[in-house]
């Protein structure tokens, strides 16, 4: 009894350890992944009319979408910052609080979640269906570099266009709160944006940037290599492209969040 | 013409997201992008109270211009701010730190004076008073100094 007591610890040992190194392991392949996907964008030729259809792809489809979550979100940053500054009797500052928390934290934040639920998914779910139906592999065997047509132009177009739907979030998002807070509340036009103004710095916008640029990075980088390595790790065939689909957007949402903190601790 | 409209889809939000970029960096993070021609003023404050680099300066209410940088010198606060050239300050004008209503920010506003003599770009603000202290202040009254 005894010896099989200690078999099955044995037994449970090697699996934890062997589940441990494979991580380690994918987290290594992870890391290697960014790395060569930065490599290759310094490496001519740049597939230069890939990188605009790639824009066109994440950026301006994207944004009808951002435009809607950007307006409702300042909206309801408009009500309920008024709801709470009123109890202190300091409606005055609805303009910066609902002008920080849009361009320091919701609208960075809220524009990678979007564009990682849609850009994100499709990239993973393009390069995932190339992969298991071996268009990579051919790809390759033409002598033709994978990360220069998959990656490289996703991370230049991502890198080009998130900022970019941030800021447009950013200002729908202000005119959302300038609606509410204005036009339904109250308060004057001439306050609210007056003392945003006041209150915010360039440094507060650059936060906000930094923040999309880095997110944008995570969402490539997590997406593409999802797809790239569908038949490594998540098997072949339909089912594997959708559980690559799956892994990429949920990763891409924990890591967006996590390190959203890390950056706020850092730039603070 | 497939082609034409990716291109012009493209451009559409380059310029919407630039647009959008601009009015916050120049709105919201007061940027001088042109350059607006001015000059630079100095003022030697014995305590700022939480001035910042951007905060406005003000004549009669009215905001002219910003505080360019604040440096300590000699245990006191150097302040260089920038006023535009059609605005003349008197050699004896003060330059004092306020606050916007109880507990607003600071800023700096300029009593003109009635000297003929006008300060130069890079000269000085002689007469200066510090910020208010508002917690000796109510200490001062609450202890019967006042």
């Amino acid at each position: 009894m005894a010896t099989f007591a200690r078999l099955a610890d044995m037994f449970l040992l090697r699996k934890l350890g062997g589940a441990g190194l494979e991580y380690l392991y994918r987290m290594g392949v992870m890391g290697l992944f960014l790395l060569k996907a930065f490599f290759y964008v310094f490496i001519p030729p740049l597939k230069f009319i890939r990188v605009v259809k790639r824009v066109h792809f994440i950026g301006f489809q994207s944004m009808l979408v951002i435009v809607l979550t950007g307006g409702f979100t300042g909206m309801v940053l408009g009500f309920q910052g008024y709801n709470s500054l009123s109890k202190f009797g300091s409606e005055a500052f609805l303009g910066p609080m609902v002008g920080l928390s849009l361009i320091k934290e919701m609208g960075p934040v809220l524009t990678a979640l979007v564009v990682a639920g849609m850009a994100g998914s499709a990239i993973t779910a393009e390069i995932g269906i190339m992969r298991i139906t071996e268009q990579v592999d051919a790809m390759e065997l033409m002598g033709l570099n994978p990360y220069r047509y998959l990656v490289v132009p996703n991370l230049l177009a991502i890198m080009i266009s998130l900022p970019l739907l941030t800021a447009i979030f950013d200002v729908i998002g202000i005119f959302g709160g300038f609606l509410i807070g204005v036009k339904l509340l109250g308060v004057g036009t001439g306050t609210y944006f007056g003392e945003m103004a006041s209150y915010m710095a360039m440094k507060d916008i650059m936060e906000g940037v930094y923040k999309s640029l880095s997110f944008g990075i995570i969402i490539v980088w997590v997406c593409c290599f999802k797809g790239y390595y569908t038949g490594v790790f998540t098997g072949f065939g339909a089912e594997g492209v959708s559980r690559a689909t799956i892994q990429a957007v949920v990763l891409c949402f924990v890591l967006i969040l996590a390190w959203d903190y890390f950056m706020t601790s850092l730039l603070f | 013409m497939k082609k034409f409209d990716l291109e012009l889809a493209v451009g559409l939000f380059m310029i919407a997201g630039i647009i959008c970029l601009g009015y916050l960096t120049i709105k919201m993070g007061k940027m001088d992008v042109l350059g607006k021609k001015g000059y630079e003023l100095n003022a030697v404050f014995s305590n700022t109270g939480g001035l910042k680099t951007g905060s406005p300066v003000v004549i009669a209410g009215v905001k002219v211009g910003r505080v360019k940088r604040i440096i300590l010198d000699d245990y006191r606060a150097l302040v260089a701010f920038n006023l535009p050239l059609d605005i003349k300050i008197q050699e004896d004008a003060i330059a004092s730190v306020k606050t916007k209503g109880l507990i607003g920010e600071k800023f700096i506003e300029i009593t003109p004076g009635g000297s003929e003599k006008i300060i130069d770009h890079g000269g000085r603000i002689r007469d200066t008073q510090p910020a208010v202290d508002m917690e000796h202040l109510i200490s001062n009254y609450v202890f019967g100094k006042l």
